[in-house]
């Protein structure tokens, strides 16, 4: 099963910095859609092919903190989340305004499974 | 001095798959790359709301036709993972086979189409000759050429015969020796070393810290890979990443071809130590949990995220794809080169772009 570390809001910039520092690579993040227990989401780190998994439980509606100013290769794991969840994130370095994959126009997060979020401009 | 910006893709000569680039340019100079996708988005992860955790095989191996055998082999081990099932020996062997055919049709297919990107006809259909071998193989094996369909949950449903081992083990030979004969031109032909040396660099640090993965990173001087970790039939057998240093078009070219060779000996290898035994394990009840697996496909590392509640559909499958990662490193990579290196460029990442959008 996997083992994860729990990790908070105001966490995530820093962790990511110590990540950085200490030499662990970017795999990737995970969302998850919980329901009214709001999102998951999960950033994936690897290091000599160790991975390390932290956790981050928000409330929809949350803004989270982009760690795409420390890895600059999170700006497309955050702008499709955003495209798919809804989910915010402050200061990507390159924002795409919710239309990386999909029209301008489209107001429902596809990958939501109850809820239509608004798009925040 | 005046910019200019200049549209590169989504239709383009080089690229078989949709991807547009926003290229800033100061005279014949790239200064800026900005990318937009979406072309070819399906939203197959969504599909695990309405297909149950066995008919996300299909959908996964519909993520890449290219390397659909990779895709089925992470998503079946990390369901195994999370479920606990023990898959047999032999089927791990099988699964070994058949992952590393797909590597080397997909670096071949790769090679005549970076080698077309240049102008190199010839080459081009030399590289999709030998691959036609390949497929043969597949198609023999499997009943399908492209995607073959051979992982389930618990193992794999198809078995090799002694003959048709035996046969294999001739066709890889003849493949090899044939391979062998582009070497001298892909390697060390002029043309092509004029337009592949010290273009697209990514320097060590760049590889790591944006994230690149697979050929990418070998190419620049890093000796990792997901098969180090073991899966299907790597723990028993061994292997060593294929890694060159220079970070170039000419590394990542060099890494590829290497790695088809490697892939040859780890298909005869698996071939000569394949056990007997069953093929699957039957495997009983739903999943519940979540797990993350990797497995790496030809064009690098591919990750998993899967999420089971206990029903038969899985609650989240997510999936990051090698070029996905190897984006942000081609960002970095095209400010400063020439305008007409942009298309080598590009392709040198092996861009999959149905991959990259699922």
């Amino acid at each position: 099963m996997l083992e994860t570390i729990p990790l908070s809001l105001d966490q995530v910039a820093a962790v990511a910095k110590e990540c950085f520092d200490d030499g662990w690579r970017q795999v990737t993040m995970s969302a998850v859609d919980c329901g009214e227990a709001g999102f998951e989401i999960f950033y994936h780190y690897d290091k000599d092919l160790v991975m390390r998994h932290y956790r981050l439980s928000i409330p929809k509606e949350t803004v989270v903190p982009s760690i795409s100013p420390v890895y600059f290769c999170a700006l497309l794991i955050e702008n499709e989340i955003r495209d798919q969840f809804g989910i915010c994130f402050s200061d990507i370095v390159l924002d795409f305004g919710g239309a990386l994959y999909l029209e301008a126009e489209v107001r429902a997060m596809p990958f939501c499974k109850v809820s239509v979020a608004e798009k925040q401009s | 001095m005046a910019r200019t910006i200049l549209p590169f893709g989504p239709q383009h000569p080089v690229l078989p798959e949709p991807l547009h680039l926003k290229l800033t340019i100061e005279d014949e100079t790239v200064v800026e790359a900005l990318p937009t996708l979406g072309y070819v988005h399906r939203g197959l992860e969504k599909l695990c709301e309405v297909r149950d955790f066995n008919q996300m095989i299909q959908i996964v191996e519909r993520v890449c036709g290219i390397c659909s055998c990779l895709h089925a082999l992470c998503y079946c081990e990390g369901v195994e993972q999370i479920m606990g099932v023990e898959v047999p020996r032999r089927a791990k062997y099988l699964r070994t086979i058949w992952g590393e055919l797909h590597r080397v049709h997909s670096h071949l297919l790769w090679l005549g189409l970076f080698a077309d990107a240049f102008g190199f006809e010839s080459l081009f259909m030399q590289f999709w000759r030998v691959r036609e071998r390949i497929m043969d193989i597949m198609e023999a094996t499997c009943g399908n050429r492209v995607v073959v369909s051979v992982n389930v949950i618990g193992g794999v449903r198809r078995d090799l015969t002694p003959e048709q081992c035996k046969w294999i083990e001739e066709q890889v030979a003849i493949a090899e020796k044939e391979i062998r004969q582009l070497s001298s031109t892909i390697l060390n032909d002029y043309t092509v070393k004029k337009r592949c040396c010290g273009k697209g660099v990514l320097t060590k640090d760049q590889a790591y810290q944006l994230g690149a993965v697979g050929p990418m990173l070998r190419g620049s001087g890093w000796a990792q890979d997901a098969r180090q970790t073991g899966y299907a039939a790597f723990g028993e057998l061994g292997f060593e990443p294929i890694v060159e240093y220079d970070g170039d078009s000419y590394a990542r070219s060099a890494v590829r071809f290497r790695e088809t060779l490697q892939s040859l000996d780890i298909v005869r290898l698996a071939i000569a130590r394949l056990p007997e035994g069953e093929i699957a394990s039957k495997v009983k009840g739903k999943p519940q949990g979540e797990t993350v697996t990797r497995v790496e496909q030809p064009r690098g590392e591919l990750m998993y995220y899967l999420k089971a509640d206990g029903s038969k559909h899985m609650d989240r499958v997510r999936i990051r794809t090698p070029t996905f990662a190897n984006i942000p490193p081609l960002l970095a990579m095209l400010p400063g080169c020439e305008l007409a290196d942009v298309p080598v460029i590009v392709l040198s990442i092996d861009p999959c772009i149905s991959c990259t959008e699922r």
